[in-house]
């Protein structure tokens, strides 16, 4: 399992169209993608739940990446976070 | 007559009949069913029916209310081709052994509860979004058409508005949007805003106005029923100048910025990122007048590096082809902080170690943005512009750091524009008392009035209990004004303001007589700026 750190900047947090996006991405990984913040976690492949978790710009989240090609999939995700969110 | 307070979430003023739309909602009947696969596929179809749905209402909006708004939609699709609402339906129907339209609309309302319990407004705002996407799947499963739509131009009123009603609806049929609930931030209050007629929310709505005659004030978030003939009267003179203030506008774009004596005045816009550079070309400014790069280090981690500043400045110099864009140093510091400048903690940072004061302790930081901004003024016509200036020392050792980043440039052989304006902010008292010395040493300067009005009244502008005494009109501030105005012209400069007293136009004949040259104002205020320089004089 691979693990890293990212502090939202995006003034409205996880939103729907980033969250949107971030799922679409998570689900193409072909790892299972967990996002973690304030305590509760949910699979970002579940764009939902990810919304569902309120995340705000600030926060610092916790993205593990779990199966598949890991090392890519982290990279993947962390240029994603740096990107969009 | 009878006068309804509500809260304004689109400005303008409306008069017209009342239409009281409702959802026609059946309600959903739990239903036992034998055939469970059969109620599934039900709901495949019906799901895939309002994917179909929500494509074309994408496009409308698209090509209405533009690409960020109609986002909303593309977000209803993944909401709805997503694994939560899928299985929570699914299962529903399953362990139930029930009809698709009672789990759609279960699965609806739990998720739209579980958004309106959270305690940030934009995401309890979603749990409308989760209503629309439910209620279109039910609606495809019944078969029934949704709305009863007006045919003619009303006041639509109804208890709350889903984003894909407001877009569906005929614009041409809508004069001012009322319901009771709604927020300021729900995507129907934006596309409000964006069709441009008011709106007004968290009024008690009554079926029994269908038809009535009306008023909306969306200025002051009234709705009047059956006004009387004064009032009526009043609000007319209210519609016709409105009508007519949006037709001047129009008129104003691609007007010239000049006073009835012949003075071109440089009207500029404000921006804070790239994706600002569209509203700045909309409204038909002349170039940006105040580009803060602060942002490229706001939303950052870590310093940005020269090749991602480059980029961003090149890019709004293509944009703006050719038209000036001047852009203002880092002002990092004071009430925009951010962590990895490892900056300490001051009592009172208003007066303490930003802008211009650390770029200079700290010139590698400086160095860099330099370099970016040399190199990206091969790509167009960009200015550089110094923030919080005291003193000619300040500006001589800025030159001198901004010379050898040229000459280093230079001897790599990377193309910039050599004869690239530099100028300065004049934001303190004391660079407004000597601009006659700074004069010489810069090519032109811009008057940031928030920060000129805070030290010179010595009023916090973050303190809310000051707001009364915080007189931006100062005969002090604007005799600094005027001074810096005369010493900037005996030196053969420019002299600019690109602080929010820019787009006050009760100031606009004054600032004309002063000799202001430039005003650089937010994308929304360029054309009533506009409007005002034309009927001005620079004499009284």
């Amino acid at each position: 399992m691979k693990t890293f750190n990212y502090t939202i900047t995006d003034p409205i947090g996880i939103h729907a169209r980033p969250a949107g996006l971030l799922a679409k991405a998570a689900k193409a990984s072909g790892s299972k993608v967990t996002i973690s913040a304030n305590g509760k976690s949910a699979d970002a492949s579940k764009l939902i739940l990810l919304m569902g978790l309120g995340i705000k710009c600030g926060t610092e989240v916790t993205v593990s990446v779990e199966g598949g090609d890991e090392a890519k999939s982290a990279a993947d995700m962390e240029k994603f976070f740096k990107d969009n969110l | 007559m009878v006068e309804y307070k509500g809260k304004t979430i689109a400005k303008g003023v409306a008069v017209g009949r009342i239409f009281f739309y409702s959802k026609e909602k059946g309600q959903v009947r739990r239903r036992s069913v034998n055939d469970i696969s059969a109620e599934k596929q039900r709901f495949e179809s019906a799901k895939s029916e309002a994917l179909r749905q929500l494509g074309e209402i994408y496009e409308k909006a698209l090509k209405e209310v533009g690409e960020e708004n109609a986002a909303i939609f593309e977000v209803h699709q993944m909401f709805l081709e997503g694994d939560e609402f899928n299985e929570s339906v699914i299962s529903i129907i399953e362990t139930e052994k029930v009809n698709a339209e009672y789990a759609v609309a279960k699965t609806g309302d739990n998720l739209a509860d579980m958004f309106a319990s959270m305690d940030d407004d934009y995401f309890k705002a979603r749990a409308a979004d989760m209503k629309d996407i439910s209620e279109r799947v039910i609606n495809a499963l019944t078969g029934s058409e949704s709305t009863n739509a007006p045919t003619e131009p009303v006041i639509l009123i109804a208890e709350d508005l889903a984003p894909s009603e407001t877009v569906q609806m005929d614009k041409a049929n809508l004069l001012s949007f009322v319901t009771r609930l709604g927020s300021s931030n729900s995507h129907t209050a934006i596309l409000a805003r964006n069709m441009d007629i008011p709106a007004i929310i968290g009024i008690d709505i009554d079926k029994a106005w269908h038809g009535k005659q009306a008023i909306v004030d969306g200025n002051k978030g009234l709705l009047i029923t059956d006004p009387d003939p004064d009032t009526l009267a009043d609000y007319e003179i209210k519609l016709k100048k409105q009508a007519e203030e949006k037709e001047l506008l129009k008129a104003l774009k691609g007007k010239e910025d000049v006073t009835l004596d012949g003075k071109h005045i440089k009207l500029y816009a404000n921006i804070g990122g790239v994706g600002d550079v569209a509203d700045v070309l909309k409204n038909d400014a002349k170039g940006i007048g105040l580009f803060r790069s602060e942002f490229l280090y706001l939303e950052s981690e870590d310093f940005p590096t020269e090749e991602q500043q480059f980029e961003a400045y090149k890019k709004v110099a293509q944009l703006m082809a050719g038209k000036k864009v001047i852009i203002r140093t880092l002002d990092i510091g004071a009430d925009k902080q951010v962590d990895y400048f490892g900056l300490e903690k001051e009592d009172n940072p208003a007066l303490g170690y930003r802008a211009i004061r650390i770029c200079l302790d700290r010139p590698e930081i400086f160095r860099t943005q330099l370099r970016a901004l040399l190199r990206a003024s091969a790509f167009g016509n960009i200015a550089i512009m110094y923030p919080m200036i005291i003193s000619e020392a300040e500006v001589i050792k800025i030159k001198e750091i901004s010379a050898s980043v040229k000459e280093e440039l230079k001897s790599e052989k990377i193309p910039f524009n050599e004869s690239i304006e530099e100028g300065i902010m004049i934001e303190t008292p004391a660079a407004a008392i000597i601009s006659d010395k700074l004069a010489r040493l810069v090519d032109f300067f811009s008057i940031g009035t928030n920060d000129l009005t805070q030290y010179t009244l010595a009023v916090d502008r973050q303190n809310a209990k000051l707001e009364a005494i915080a007189d931006t009109h100062h005969e002090a501030v604007l005799r600094l004004i005027e001074l810096v105005c005369k010493n900037a012209h005996a030196a053969g400069i420019w002299a600019g303001i690109c602080g929010e007293l820019g787009s006050d136009t009760s100031l606009t004949q004054r600032f004309m007589e002063m000799g202001v040259d430039e005003l650089s104002v937010s994308a929304s205020r360029i054309l009533p700026v506009r409007q005002k320089i034309r009927s001005s004089k620079t004499k009284p």
